[in-house]
């Protein structure tokens, strides 16, 4: 079937099957390798995307249910990887294999996008169902409050400009 | 005194290490032999002074990483080693993935953490060789003695006349050399070491972070088309009829086809391809597929069945004696208190994140191939010889893999790829379902231990005797289901007997993190502890009083594979001990700690357990506390850590809930839904600390995995009177009240 849904901020349209997970429709239609196939049944989270904001299992999103969606994956979530999150997993050295990690960032780019400032429960309960077989977990949950304090010295200096913009004003 | 009794077990150890270890423990410690000197002159202008590094005029360094990374950092290591003793800043060096290439590289081999030890001089030297000719260059142009140069950061400097030289600047007249030989060289003094013992995020974080493509899943090759490789869940089971007719129809399907394939079990199984234009639509084929396999002999074996022939075995004697010292009879007849057990523990999957998968292209009788592999030469000889082609005429590209943890160590899926993709006349990319992954692993095997201990009067171990029930045809053991007759503690008791009986077994088994140490430390140090409590002294004393017992020579610098160092094994039980606060702590029932020691791929580990078990049975690791010696130094701490808790979470998982039960000659498990993994939920603190001593570094991959299973394992015991002698712990009830 023909859809056309946004992906990383660009309109797409493409001919593919009816059943066809948005999975495999980023790797081998789109060429979008960031997302990674774990498992196929939504076990382990590296598939991990965000369809209208929300981080979701791409592996269980068919193509019938993409049209007008937008969609952002590993690629899209920053311009020269400047998410917190990325540049925190750089700074504590977070991947093993790293296999898994496209799919935790994405998770807890959904979970700070609605708690900048997560307690390890909070983390614990978003991060459940991204599995790590390396289980880097320490420094995935150690990232997550890394990322939380580089957003937030961000948004203060942000405003911090601002003010000092309208006291110039 | 020791007396081991070789034939039947050190046949298969031999084989087991050269597989593991690329005759390492066999061997030499440092082989030059292994390390290619290329023309230093090709290509033009750019210094080469051997397969490791490249430096072009415009000054861009550039160094080879020569072994497979599978998320154990080695990709960053290893040119560590190189860029220290070349002497130049880390943030200079582009890391550039080496071809599969032995007659180049040396070893090239991600397993038995061998990666450091044979490493760790060698390429230190490849490094010095290259500064050393650099600093003749630029000594001989300033017309300088060589003795007064120095170097930083990749500039040669001439402090009293305040010349300097980029290295870029050297490197066409320095390609002009002949480089020096590499035991020659001068290697720094460690305590000048500027990269090494520094953490170094790992040199691929930038492209995982931002999505690149990056792993063997992730490559595309021009006009191919993706495969699905069905085989038969009994394994080595042949295909008696399929309906690739139909299943050619189905829409985007290119090609169906049955491979007949051969009856090595890590080899070419038999099975049924389907090509389609993607792998979604290959996926959906299959669901048409239809195949009808052959009755294969392997049905008739059951985790159930093979728990029952051991029980048979324990009733006899073993079939065979591997190590025998002093008299156990008359020392169980003195001792003032016996004890007998038995332990098994089941088959493990490997359940690496990134599904088992190769892409390769032939043409023209040359085959390339692009693979998430442990072992590329392994490969190349499995390839070569299924495919009746030449091992030279094989390119292989080693791509990053999404873990490994020992399952890539056999290249099954690498000759399936390369078989599908000649029948087929275009390239193919085969990827593997995770049903596929969880019902095709190497299995970590099962296994069974009949143990009796005694111990006199002082508490001092006496006797030791084990009867191991495991898998071979009574001449050869089963991959990686052999255990060496000389596991700690059996040198340091007097009175000791391992006997071995074998079953036969269809299942394909091999290698998992810490092979063999994985299991048979959770068996000895447990029993270690039964000991202990039967001697009523505290379970680290009456390891150190055992490991006191001596008996064996201690391994030395100079032979650091030698049997278990007793002073390295204290000072990291002594260590861990401390940290732990152990004896200085009072737990209330459903609480308690538990310990655990193991010597393995050269490393010393001790670790400690704490638990909560609630009355309902639940348990809580409340924290680890980790001891480790690798030696003289910890080259990246940051990787080094994480290999540490890593290796300590995996060891949990496997005690907790992981079990591949094997019924009808099929893995029961599917899948990640019925072999689950650790979730972030279940993870608790884990304190590492290491001690260093003068012995050479050693590698990290996985000795610090095997003691905190049985620690955990004892801390349960503690908490609840419970004595754990099955894994996993999800079979066992653990409530008390």
């Amino acid at each position: 079937m023909k859809i056309t849904f946004s992906v990383n901020g660009t309109n797409r349209t493409i001919d593919v099957p009816a059943d066809m997970p948005l999975l495999w429709i980023l790797r081998d239609t789109l060429d979008l390798k960031g997302t990674k196939f774990g498992c196929g049944q939504a076990l382990c989270g590296a598939c991990t995307v965000h369809i209208n904001g929300s981080a979701t299992r791409s592996c269980q999103v068919p193509a019938s249910a993409l049209n007008g969606r937008k969609v952002v994956t590993i690629e899209g979530l920053s311009a020269q990887a400047s998410h917190p999150l990325q540049q925190a997993w750089q700074e504590l050295d977070v991947p093993q294999c790293g296999y898994c990690q496209a799919g935790q960032i994405m998770q807890a780019a959904d979970l700070l996008s609605s708690n900048p400032q997560p307690t390890d429960e909070d983390i614990d309960a978003a991060m459940y169902g991204n599995l790590c077989r390396c289980a880097s977990y320490h420094r995935i949950r150690a990232g997550i409050h890394r990322a939380a304090e580089l957003a937030a010295s961000s948004r203060a200096s942000t405003q911090q400009d601002a003010d000092s913009t309208q006291g110039v004003a | 005194m020791s007396t081991p009794s070789p034939i039947l077990a050190r046949r298969d150890f031999l084989r087991v290490t050269a597989v593991a270890g690329g005759g390492m423990l066999l061997g030499t410690m440092v082989d030059f032999a292994g390390i290619g000197v290329v023309n230093a002159m090709e290509p033009a202008g750019e210094f080469m002074p051997n397969a490791f590094i490249r430096i072009s005029g415009a000054g861009v360094i550039t160094i080879l990483a020569k072994n497979p990374e599978i998320g154990q950092g080695i990709r960053t290591m290893l040119p560590m080693l190189v860029a220290e003793e070349l002497d130049v800043a880390w943030q200079q060096v582009i890391v550039e993935q080496a071809m599969s290439d032995e007659a180049k590289y040396g070893s090239q081999f991600a397993g038995g953490s061998m990666a450091t030890p044979t490493n760790w001089e060698p390429l230190r030297r490849a490094g010095a060789a290259g500064r050393q000719m650099l600093v003749a260059v630029a000594a001989a142009s300033w017309n300088v003695p060589v003795g007064e140069c120095t170097t930083e950061a990749g500039v040669v400097h001439h402090e009293s006349s305040r010349r300097r030289a980029t290295y870029g600047e050297l490197a066409s007249r320095a390609a002009t050399m002949t480089p020096p030989a590499l035991d020659a060289v001068k290697l720094k003094d460690p305590k000048d070491f500027r990269i090494i013992g520094k953490s170094i995020p790992g040199v691929d974080n930038l492209k995982i972070v931002t999505g690149k493509p990056l792993f063997g899943i992730d490559v595309t090759v021009p006009g191919m088309l993706y495969a699905i490789f069905e085989k038969s869940p009994v394994f080595g089971a042949r295909v008696a009829s399929a309906n690739v007719d139909e299943v050619r129809g189905l829409p985007g399907v290119k090609q169906a086809f049955v491979v007949e394939g051969t009856t090595n079990l890590s080899g070419l199984m038999p099975g049924v391809a389907i090509l389609a234009d993607s792998w979604w639509a290959a996926r959906s084929a299959r669901r048409q597929l239809r195949v009808t396999w052959e009755q294969h002999p392997t049905a008739q074996q059951s985790s159930a069945g093979f728990r029952a022939r051991a029980k048979e075995f324990f009733a006899a004697a073993p079939q065979t004696v591997a190590r025998q010292d002093g008299d156990v009879v008359t020392a169980f007849a003195a001792a003032a208190k016996v004890v007998e057990a038995e332990y098994e523990y089941p088959f493990l999957a490997h359940a690496p994140l990134e599904p088992q998968n190769c892409t390769a292209s032939f043409a023209n009788g040359k085959l390339e191939i692009w693979a998430p592999t442990q072992a590329p030469q392994g490969g190349r000889q499995l390839v070569a010889q299924t495919l009746g082609i030449k091992p030279e005429d094989i390119a292989i590209h080693m791509m990053r893999c999404g873990g490994g943890f020992g399952r890539r160590l056999l290249n099954d899926y690498m000759v399936e790829a390369a078989w599908i993709a000649r029948q087929a006349g275009v390239p193919v990319k085969l990827v593997w379902s995770r049903e596929d992954d969880t019902q095709h692993d190497f299995y970590r095997p099962a296994g069974f231990h009949k143990l009796k201990g005694a111990v006199d009067a002082n508490g001092r171990i006496t006797a030791w005797e084990n009867h191991f029930a495991t898998f071979g045809d009574g001449q050869r053991f089963a991959q990686a289901a052999s255990i060496s007759p000389n596991e700690f503690p059996i040198s340091f008791i007097p009175n000791a007997l391992f006997g071995v009986s074998q079953m036969p077994l269809g299942v394909p088994t091999g290698f998992l993190r810490a092979p063999t140490s994985n299991a048979i430390a959770f068996v000895y140090q447990s029993f270690i502890d039964e000991l202990a409590l039967a001697a009523g002294k505290d379970p680290v004393q009456f390891r150190l009083d055992l490991l006191d017992q001596g008996g064996i020579v201690a391994a030395t610098p100079a032979a650091p594979a030698s049997p278990v160092n007793a002073a390295r094994m204290k000072g990291v039980l002594e260590l861990v001990a401390e940290k732990s606060e152990w004896g200085k702590r009072k737990f209330p029932r459903g609480s308690g700690v538990g310990v655990g020691m193991h010597f393995s791929h050269r490393g010393y580990f001790a670790e400690v357990v704490e638990v909560n078990v609630s009355q309902r049975g639940e348990v809580k690791i409340v924290k680890v506390w980790v001891a480790g010696d690798v030696g003289s130094h910890i080259i990246n701490p940051s990787g080094a850590m994480a290999q540490v808790q890593g290796s300590v979470l995996d060891g949990i998982a496997q005690a907790m809930k992981q079990e591949i039960t094997i019924d009808g000659g099929r893995s029961v498990q599917t899948s990640l839904a019925d072999y689950e993994l650790l979730r972030i939920t279940e993870v608790p603190p884990v304190e590492v600390h290491f001690r260093t001593t003068e012995f050479p570094p050693t590698g990290m991959g996985e000795p610090a995995l095997p003691p905190v299973i049985p620690a955990l394992a004892s801390a349960i015991f503690m908490a609840t009177g419970k004595r754990i002698r099955s894994l996993p712990l999800a079979r066992h009830d653990l409530s008390w009240s």
